[in-house]
């Protein structure tokens, strides 16, 4: 993947998934140029530099927000304390599946940008915190930090100079919330995974109340081939302003062929990702739905799919990216048991700190699951839908953290575009009736 | 110089020490603290979260009020077996729902219980993290994907008899 290949570089990663031996250290030597830019970024480049180069290859962050990544690094403060780079590996928004990926076959990728990433930010103990269920991959990342300790690139003095730097994996254990920042970092001090108040921002005061900046496990494995590109080489991968490099896509649901894909940023829309690259929908069906940045995202119908697929233009149809999770709904799909049971998520999730949050998810869900169970003893009334609607109202915009709004607007878009089948439920014409959903 | 609880072995033990300089202070030693310890039973009894206290040098309610946050600490005995079907949105799409009460039927439990044989426990569980090899679900710490009917009946038939 060297810059001096006569083919155009178009994908980053997607070459190297699916082979085992490929996570190995000696494959990231010989097939990517690995640990170059580490050596070079220590040696010969501030700290100011590499973030420069990484604002001018627009790299945005992985995880769902599309934060500056660039940015997010300069605002750590110079002071005397420790600084942290946390590496965010929680991958719990349903529907994403990218950075387990990363983790299985170019561990080495993410290893070498937390170096290039610590020395930007001044970390010299960097923890990367990954979900629990990944017992698998979080050993495969130890082997290969293993790997990279017995070569000395972690450690004290690495690859032969002064700086010193640790990495340590941190194993959550089944809470959805830790994906979310400051969830994370209380997580990783022993907490519970309660979201905290902002400010004080991580930047500020995060991992053991000191600067920290916590990054996606995909934004940070992309650093090394920023630095190896060149900062705009690296943005005219994305053909969209304001996004540089490529996207990892999870594509699940009722597709031809599920997979996680690597596209430039903003080089397809919808509608091409689903038919070039999921080769259609399965069975023959026609498409009725798409949920397209993980289930927060709110939902697309049919007819709305030639959007291109990066964050603002999802943004200006009223959704949005989020962690480029694709999942594609059949004309077959229930909507109304669909959204049930992205809101028992929300409900089991929600960490309760906040009353609109746990209230109003709970309600939503009792009220969804009264409507598909109970649609013929007259225990759900049409006012439900209308009620649903202005629960999810008061919890937008009304909570600590973002999974109040991650809750709230699947609800909303889900019986705007789709409120004939709610209706159906209510009046109790649908007579099936499954134990889940 | 490891010294043992009440019921954590001395493995415990040598494993937190090993960990201790990774982390600034005890008490983000917590959840490495609290997988550690369900490795020793499969589950936190009451010593055990007594001893992880101890150990921590906080109260017993404090590693409880932590490990209650979290679903993958057992704060009940399960079987030798715990499959945990993932139900949330992509899985549900390729037919979790039907898996899920197939293996109710087979194992002739609910969702949340164990076999009578303590062989079995048998869970739903939110988006795993493998959505594009949907549907999966976890057996103990293993992920099996792209599940259906015969491959969920394979695995239970698999495991029914001998080593779990
Ligand atoms: C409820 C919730 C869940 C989240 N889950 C994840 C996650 O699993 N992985 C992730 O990288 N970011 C997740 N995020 C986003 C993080 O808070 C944070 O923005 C991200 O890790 C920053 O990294 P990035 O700038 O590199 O994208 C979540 C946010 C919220 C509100
Ligand atoms: S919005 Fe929900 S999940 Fe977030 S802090 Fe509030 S209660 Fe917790």
């Amino acid at each position: 993947m060297s810059v001096e290949a006569n083919t155009p570089v178009t994908k980053l990663f997607e070459p190297h998934f699916w082979k085992d031996s490929n996570r190995k250290l000696e494959y990231y030597l010989d097939k990517m140029d690995g640990y170059k830019m580490a050596k070079k970024v220590l040696t010969e480049m501030t700290p100011d530099q590499v973030i420069d180069e990484v604002k001018k290859a627009n790299l945005r962050g992985r995880g769902g927000a599309g934060f500056p990544m660039g940015m997010k690094w300069s605002f750590i403060p110079k002071v005397d304390k420790p600084k942290y780079l946390v590496i965010n590996a929680d991958e719990s928004e349903p529907g994403t599946c990218k950075d387990r990926q990363i983790i299985r076959y170019t561990p080495h990728a993410l290893i070498e940008g937390i170096i290039i990433g610590s020395h930007a930010i001044g970390c010299k103990h960097s923890y990367i915190y990954i979900r629990g269920e990944y017992a698998r991959e979080a050993k495969l990342l130890q082997e290969a930090i293993d790997e990279a300790y017995a070569k000395g690139y972690l450690g004290q003095n690495i690859l032969g100079t002064q700086n010193t730097l640790d990495i340590t994996i941190h194993r959550g254990a089944g809470a959805y919330i830790c994906g979310e920042e400051t969830g994370l970092l209380n997580s990783l001090e022993g907490k519970r995974g309660e979201p905290r108040v902002k400010p004080p921002f991580p930047a500020v005061s995060g991992a053991f109340a000191c600067p920290t900046a916590v990054n996606n496990v995909e934004s940070v494995a992309t650093v090394p081939f920023v630095m190896r590109m060149g900062g705009d080489n690296f943005a005219k991968l994305g053909k969209i302003d304001k996004s540089g490099g490529t996207r990892l896509i999870s594509l699940s649901g009722h597709v031809n062929k599920p997979g996680v894909y690597e596209i430039g940023a903003g080089s397809m829309t919808l509608r091409q990702i689903i038919e070039d690259l999921g080769g259609g929908v399965w069975k023959g069906r026609k498409l009725k739905a798409v949920v397209p940045g993980g289930s927060s995202a709110p939902v697309l119908s049919a007819d709305e799919i030639d959007v291109v697929y990066d964050v603002e233009p999802l943004q200006k149809v009223g959704t949005m990216m989020g962690s480029a999770a694709i999942m594609v709904c059949d004309d077959t799909t229930d909507m109304v048991k669909l959204l049930l049971r992205v809101t028992k998520f929300y409900a089991h999730e929600s960490c309760g700190q906040c009353t609109p949050c746990r209230e109003g998810c709970q309600w939503m869900e009792s009220i969804l699951h009264r409507i598909v169970h109970h649609p013929h003893d007259g225990k759900a009334k049409p006012s439900d839908i209308d009620m649903l609607t202005d629960i999810a109202g008061n919890i937008g915009g009304k909570t600590l953290c973002a999974l109040g709004d991650a809750a709230a607007g699947p609800v909303i878009s889900f019986i705007k575009k789709f409120r004939p089948e709610f209706e159906a439920y209510v009046r109790g014409d649908v007579k099936e009736r499954v134990r889940h959903a | 110089m490891a010294t043992t609880g009440k019921v954590l072995s001395e493995k415990f033990y040598t494993a937190m020490k090993k960990l201790e300089p990774r982390y600034p202070n005890k008490k983000a030693l917590i959840l490495p603290a609290l997988h550690e310890a369900q490795k020793e039973h499969g589950w936190l009894s009451k010593e055990t979260l007594e001893d992880v206290a101890n150990y921590i040098g906080v109260h017993p309610a404090q590693i409880r009020e932590v490990a209650s946050f979290y679903t993958m600490y057992n704060l009940k005995p399960v079987g030798k077996m715990h499959l945990k079907i993932c139900t949330n949105v992509a899985c549900c799409l390729r037919g979790a729902d039907e898996l899920m009460e197939y293996a109710e039927k087979k194992l002739a439990i609910k969702c949340g219980e164990t076999t009578p044989d303590g062989r079995f426990t048998l869970s739903e569980e939110e988006c795993l993290g493998a959505c594009t090899t949907a549907p999966a679900m976890m057996a103990n710490d293993d992920y099996i994907e792209n599940l259906d009917i015969n491959s969920l009946s394979d695995f239970i038939e698999k495991n029914k008899g001998g080593q779990a």
